[in-house]
């Protein structure tokens, strides 16, 4: 039977701060780590690439207002970003614990399993969040070049949060299927191909094949970040009549589908909730051999 | 102070149809050195990865201090500190680093733990490499820095899975020498090793386990004793260099003993003609010569013989 705890030695601290502790160092580690220096390459070399041609080719789509230059640049890329730093910092948070053997220093010590879960999740969100801002602060660099004096559109907070937001989940996501196995390149090659593939390849067949709307997908909800900077924001259904069939049969019709915001918003916070609670019962369980 | 305690109740563990662990029951208790033997596969690492939460039994209890390991985790570990296999460090950070987040997580004070960490990294002799990253050490520096870890906050209880594998052999004396030193302060420590004379050097006791099953849990001389098979040789360490006529007028003639002989100045072997009962009246005469014995206890090749047997029987 449980006895209670005989204290002897050093008080351990509460699990908030010792979830603190986990965050701090795993964030030193991150900050230090190549794959920093590469994520924030990448958010170079993409906002280079799109100061290069819209400096060279100045397209009208792009130059008619904040809101299409924003709706052209942001809209189109931090999705990719968001996803990116998903995977870079957490594809391998949890599995690395197993295969690289880093668990076996941390966890034999008075600390819960979660605590550690949770303090990894928070430093992979700074660290994320921060190429996030970078990325913003280029973007809006920009933007105030093209528009000098005209104040930023207040779709782009908006698409700002969104953008937050379904980091989180995409982090939530790839923490989950990092403690679901124990490979670091596995962990990192499924969310990979889920999320810059699989996803769209589904919500694709679902919508337009079977004309159904896919709000199981967390890409779908994620089109709320570039939605909200189009000037009105897109009908949630659109039917339109095809042709007419042959022998007087009734004319096809073929639907698009929109998330509408409260729908993003749902889609992107059960994704979170669900992998979230899941991943911390899969590291729970996870054995150390 | 409660005497710090661990004990194993029932405990087993399955690998689907494979038992690797097989009710175990063992307590153990008090400030001791209690060495874990077994060969390759017995369940000793199986044993000690529940005892650290690294991976949870299949049915049964491991208790620390009292507290389930499993469900009172932090409470149990409280006053533990581990090495199991070889663990690896987050690479970029440097060894002050790391143990700084092992001292910040037991809840060192802030203001002792710069002392400490110091303390410790120069207690495995890696003052130089302090301040360097640990992607770059070698695995034996590595595992200087997880005995490093598991010293920090002063346990009371230690338990160590074969603590000197990948350590050179300088590496093996200091390690092992640190193991002696932590006797001293009052733990219980508890240690797999397949290394048998580093065994019956610095533990008090052993647990002996194979197919996952405890064979035997008894003093060092209990087990020499019933189990080494008439080979009842003791090394007794002395204080001063002993006279070679003393070797043989005094102690070659003392009842029980078959033969005696100098291994160098200050320590000698003898071969009694019997158990533990003829030990110690041995034991009694020679401090009665008055030449300094500092220690007496089972010659190693006693614990190899132990072992041989007992392994043997279960075969
Ligand atoms: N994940 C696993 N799946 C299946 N069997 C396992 C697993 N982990 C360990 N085992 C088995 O459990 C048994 C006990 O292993 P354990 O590591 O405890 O042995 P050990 O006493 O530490 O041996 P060694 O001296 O070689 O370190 C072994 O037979 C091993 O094959
Ligand atoms: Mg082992």
């Amino acid at each position: 039977m449980e006895k209670p705890t005989t204290e002897v030695g050093h008080k351990v601290p509460g699990s908030i701060a010792q979830v603190g502790v986990v965050m701090r160092y795993s964030f030193l580690d991150y900050l230090r780590s190549r794959r920093f220096v590469i994520l924030l390459g990448i958010t170079f070399i993409i906002s280079g690439i799109l100061t290069g041609v819209i400096g060279y080719y100045r397209p009208a789509g792009f130059l008619g207002s904040p809101l299409a230059f924003l709706s052209g640049w942001w809209g189109m890329s931090v999705t990719f970003i968001t996803v990116l730093s998903g995977i870079f910092f957490g594809g391998d948070a949890i599995s690395g614990e197993f295969q690289n053997k880093t668990g076996y220093f941390t966890l034999p010590n008075p600390i819960r399993r979660s605590s550690i879960y949770v303090g990894k999740w928070l430093s992979a969100f700074i660290a994320a969040s921060i190429i996030l801002l970078i990325f913003t602060v280029i973007t809006l660099a920009n933007e105030t070049y093209y528009f000098p004096g005209v104040s930023i559109p207040w779709q782009f907070g908006e698409s700002f949060l969104f953008a937050w937001f379904y980091l989180v989940a995409v982090l939530g996501f790839t923490f989950f299927f990092s403690s679901l196995f124990k490979s670091t390149s596995y962990s990192i090659l499924v969310t990979a191909i889920l999320f810059l593939f699989a996803f769209t390849l589904i919500q694709t067949l679902v919508s337009a094949l079977a004309q159904v709307e896919p709000w199981f997908i967390l890409t779908y909800g994620s089109q709320i970040i570039g939605n909200v900077l189009t000037t009105t924001y897109p009908e949630h259904i659109t039917t339109i009549a095809g042709f007419g069939g042959r022998g007087g049969a009734a004319a096809p019709t073929f639907t698009t589908f929109n998330v509408t915001i409260p729908e993003g918003l749902a889609i992107i916070a059960v994704y979170f909730l669900v992998t979230a609670a899941l991943g911390l019962i899969l590291f729970e369980r996870k054995e150390f051999n | 102070m409660t005497n710090p305690s661990i004990e194993a109740v029932n405990l087993s563990k399955t690998y689907g149809s494979f038992t690797a662990l097989s009710n175990l029951n063992l307590k153990i208790e008090g400030s001791k050195c209690v060495g874990f033997l077994g060969p390759n596969g017995a369940g000793k690492t199986t044993t000690l990865k529940i005892f650290t939460d690294l991976i949870r039994q299949s049915s049964g209890e491991a208790l620390i201090n009292g507290n389930n390991v499993h469900t009172h985790k932090k409470a149990a570990l409280a006053n533990v500190g581990t090495v199991i296999e070889t663990p690896e460090i987050y690479p970029s950070l440097t060894p002050t680093e790391a143990l700084g987040m092992i001292s910040a997580i037991r809840g060192i004070p802030h203001s002792e733990r710069k002392k400490k960490i110091e303390d410790v990294i120069v207690e495995v002799g890696m003052q130089e490499w302090a301040n360097k990253r640990v992607g770059k050490f070698s695995k034996g520096m590595k595992q200087r820095i997880c005995i490093a870890s598991a010293l920090l906050s002063d346990p009371t209880i230690v338990l160590l899975d074969e603590p000197t594998t990948g350590l050179d052999p300088r590496g093996m004396s200091e390690v092992r020498d640190i193991v002696k030193s932590l006797k001293k302060k009052d733990r219980l420590i508890f240690m797999s090793s397949h290394i048998l004379s580093e065994v019956a050097d610095v533990c008090d006791e052993v647990a002996m386990i194979d197919h996952g099953k405890l064979l035997v849990y008894d003093t060092l001389p209990n087990v020499t004793a019933k189990f080494a098979g008439g080979a009842n040789i003791v090394e007794v360490e002395l204080i001063r260099p002993i006279d070679s006529s003393i070797m043989e007028k005094n102690i070659a003639v003392i009842q029980g003993v078959v033969s005696a002989e100098k291994k160098d100045d200050k320590n000698l072997r003898i071969k009694c003609s019997g158990g533990l009962d003829i030990q110690e009246k041995v034991l009694s005469d020679l401090v009665r010569l008055n030449i300094g014995v500092v220690s007496y206890k089972p010659a190693s090749s006693a614990l190899e013989e132990s072992y041989l047997n007992l392994i043997k029987d279960t075969l």
